[in-house]
């Protein structure tokens, strides 16, 4: 009988950029939160099977590696878009208006938090805290390696950032 | 001459990379000799940025320019840095210096001043000599002496006495080494200096965990910093390469017995983690869960071996105790709270930013003198302290001591020194929610009181500012509020319902309003507002055509009315009114 795609002695070809950061971490006691950040890095986000890959090859059941998934925000468990916009819901930024920003990217995109556009290319995510208090309301947008962030934002000026990224990508 | 741009991040995302990128488009084209451009942290004026500092070639400051967005530099290269003459209309205005010359600095002494990403530029301006001083000549005993005689308390918030966990931790049995680690994931929305010290400033955190380090007995450390952060990740990085090269962090310093070994760890976001032992659990990989105390981290930490803990901003101060004696930062502020503390003044205050003042300063000075009061000539109203954890401060007490036992009389605490300041259109039941959908968000699950009780508070907290608040909801709340502070672990469900507490011992009456009146004073809380058209209206049709549900009628040239049972409260029509007709009521 012939393997399926599904097959658990075909992962090892599933998931080729793992096995240098398992090299580097797997054995080294307490690196699960660092595995998981570098396979995010990687791929974007944690897919059920990067963490079935993971669990094999450091012995960790998969039930801890999902607790410690889900237990920090900054796990994924799904795809993001290529922009990533993390709107900051500080306490700084809730005063000034965070909300109204939050209003503003949901009418331009029509996407709420956690949720990705249809052309996959925004995602937007609310964070606690940016550390940019002096700049509220602030969103800092992650395009792969780049970050840009955005200060002192009004409806009006969110919608212009947003339309000018999207500008950029249809040039493209 | 050498042109320094302010990189922090607050720098960096008001342009400051595109300004000093020009400076150096500029320098080039013109072909100017003997001129360099060069990079510094966050000086704490946050809002002028991005800021240019300007230097002779003896190192004098000549000018500080101040929102030098691209398109100004062209002017400042052709007059300063071409003709030697200072272009005023750029410069930092009188009273924006008052904004630094009101602070007295001491964990921000090199923030803004010196290049981060250089350790000479650090060791030039003393970094490294108490380290030396401390390994070559004095015992770890002698070490915590200082430490108690300065009287410096953790600046992360809870305000123990350094010296004494420091002390226990040192006592504790060692056979197989200690560890001495850092809190860098500065979890309160709002507060900001630890960011600005690791990346303004990070060999002074360096420095200050080998020196504790060496009090204890640690051979090894772990900073754990906020993912959030990742230019103070790369400028740690760095740091410790550096210092690593220079022979102040590896084995045997300065040719003694005493090794040091310290290495980042970047957390994953989980507020929770700032509890020592739910650092511990995450340092290890784990979930950030919370233990029982005892056995305390000095005893049993970081896989089991005596670990001390402590936050950015307290290792700041570490090198200039050391240097200075303790007996020079215990003469700062009060008998209680010794030395200086950073705040970061944010929210409805008109000079946002990095404020380091001694201890015992009143709430006033700080907010009306250094922050200059309130941003569009409103009034305040009151300011938040400590975070999730903290409270509202009215502002009949602005003249309460800024230190730890006048801030807790208040009900708030002094906590890692946020302060965010509110006018009179900040809802308090507003906040309140605020704080609780952020509790109930990042508690950890483990207690029953915490994990449920916070939903529960914020349910009630969710009508009352929906406009469907009951008679009853008042006293449900404060028992709420006191069983979750009774059944609660670590610090986060204990403190968790001060932001209802206090707004409810100081804006009690804006709770009755929403519930009673259905009405909110602040005019925040959208469900408990109308919107009515004024005779201001001109009949534009503007207003009718951008309401989404077809709740504005009228004809052209004539005064529009707004239908209130259709009415959604969305607010469009108001922001698209351009002759100011529409009114909030």
């Amino acid at each position: 009988m012939s393997c399926k795609e599904s097959c658990c002695c075909k992962k090892e070809d599933a998931f080729p950029e793992l096995i240098s950061v398992l090299q580097n971490y797997g054995s080294v006691p307490g690196s699960l939160i660092t595995i998981l950040q570098k396979t995010q890095e990687i791929y974007g986000y944690l897919s059920v099977g990067a963490i079935e890959y993971i669990a094999e090859k450091t012995g960790i059941k998969p039930a801890d590696i999902y607790g410690v998934a889900t237990f920090y925000t900054q796990f994924r468990l799904k795809p993001i878009g290529k922009h990533l916009i993390m709107l900051c819901k500080g306490t700084a930024c809730h005063v000034n208006g965070a909300d109204q920003i939050e209003e503003a990217i949901t009418e331009e995109l029509g996407i709420g938090d956690g949720e990705t556009t249809g052309d996959g290319l925004f995602t937007l995510n609310n964070v606690a805290c940016l550390g940019c208090c002096s700049l509220a309301p602030v969103m800092m947008v992650r395009t792969g390696e780049e970050s840009e962030t955005y200060g002192n934002l009004t409806k009006d000026s969110v919608k212009e950032a947003l339309r000018k990224i999207k500008a950029e990508e249809e040039a493209k | 001459m050498k042109v320094v741009v302010g990189q922090g991040s607050c720098g960096i995302a008001t342009g400051a990379k595109k300004t000093a990128a020009e400076f150096e488009r500029l320098i080039k084209k013109k072909n100017l000799s003997g001129i360099s451009v060069d990079k510094t942290g966050c000086i704490g004026t946050c809002y002028l940025e991005p800021i240019v500092d300007v230097y002779s070639d003896d190192g004098d400051l000549q000018a500080r320019y101040v929102k030098v967005q691209p398109d100004k530099v062209e002017t400042i290269v052709n007059r300063h840095l071409q003709n030697g003459e200072i272009v005023s209309e750029y410069e930092i205005s009188e009273s924006d210096r008052e904004f630094l010359s009101k602070q007295k600095r001491i964990v921000l002494r090199n923030c803004g001043v010196i290049n981060p990403e250089r350790i000479e530029e650090y060791m030039a301006a003393g970094g490294y000599q108490a380290l030396k001083k401390v390994v070559t000549s004095m015992t770890p005993e002698q070490v915590i002496e200082e430490m108690k005689e300065s009287g410096l308390r953790g600046r992360g918030g809870a305000g123990f006495p350094t010296w004494f966990k420091w002390n226990a931790a040192k006592e504790s049995p060692d056979e197989e080494g200690k560890y001495m680690c850092c809190n860098a994931d500065e979890g309160d929305p709002g507060a900001f200096m630890d960011r600005s010290v690791l990346e303004g400033d990070p060999h002074s955190l360096i420095e200050g965990m080998i020196i504790g380090g060496y009090a204890i007995g640690a051979s090894e450390g772990v900073i754990y910093v906020r993912a959030e952060y990742p230019l103070a990740i790369e400028r740690l990085e760095l740091a410790i390469r550096q210092a690593e090269e220079h022979g102040f962090l590896g084995d045997r310093l300065f040719g003694t017995d005493y090794s040091y070994h310290l290495r980042i760890k970047a957390g994953a976001g989980a507020f929770v983690c700032g509890e020592e032992t739910a650092l511990i659990a995450s340092l290890e990989g784990q979930r950030g869960m919370p233990r029982l105390k005892p056995p305390f981290p000095a005893q049993k930490g970081y896989w089991g071996k005596p670990t001390n803990i402590n936050n950015v901003e307290t290792f700041a101060n570490v090198p200039w105790i050391l240097e200075h004696g303790g007996a020079a930062f215990g003469a700062m502020g009060t008998e209680q709270s010794k030395g200086t503390k950073v705040f970061a003044l944010a929210g409805k205050i008109k000079r946002g930013g990095l404020a380091e003042v001694p201890m015992g300063l009143p709430l006033r000075d700080v907010i009306f003198g250094i922050g200059d009061g309130i941003k569009d000539g409103r009034r305040f109203k009151a300011v938040q302290m400590g975070g999730p954890s903290g409270g509202c401060i009215p502002a009949e007490l602005a003249d309460t001591p800024v230190d730890y036992e006048n801030i807790n009389k208040t009900g708030a605490i002094v906590g890692s020194g946020g302060m965010i300041v509110m006018d009179e259109t900040t809802c308090m039941v507003d906040m309140a929610r605020y704080f609780l959908d952020f509790t109930r968000k990042e508690s950890c699950g483990k207690c029953n009181y915490c994990r449920v009780g916070t939903k529960r508070m914020l349910e009630i907290l969710e009508r009352i500012t929906e406009g469907k608040g009951r008679d009853g909801d008042i006293e449900l709340l404060e028992e709420l509020a006191l069983k979750i502070k009774e059944g609660s672990l670590c610090g986060l469900g204990q403190t968790a319902p001060n932001p209802v507490l206090t707004t409810l011992k100081y804006f009690r009456n804006e709770y009755e309003d929403h519930i009673y009146k259905k009405k909110c004073t602040a005019k925040s809380c959208s469900a408990l507002l109308t919107f009515v058209i004024t005779d201001a209206c001109k009949g534009c049709t503007l207003c009718a055509k951008k309401c989404p549900v077809g709740a504005i009628t009228g004809g052209v040239k004539e005064k529009h009315v707004i239908d209130t049972e259709k009415c959604i409260k969305c607010g469009k029509c108001e922001e698209s009114c351009k002759f100011g007709a529409i009114l909030k009521e």
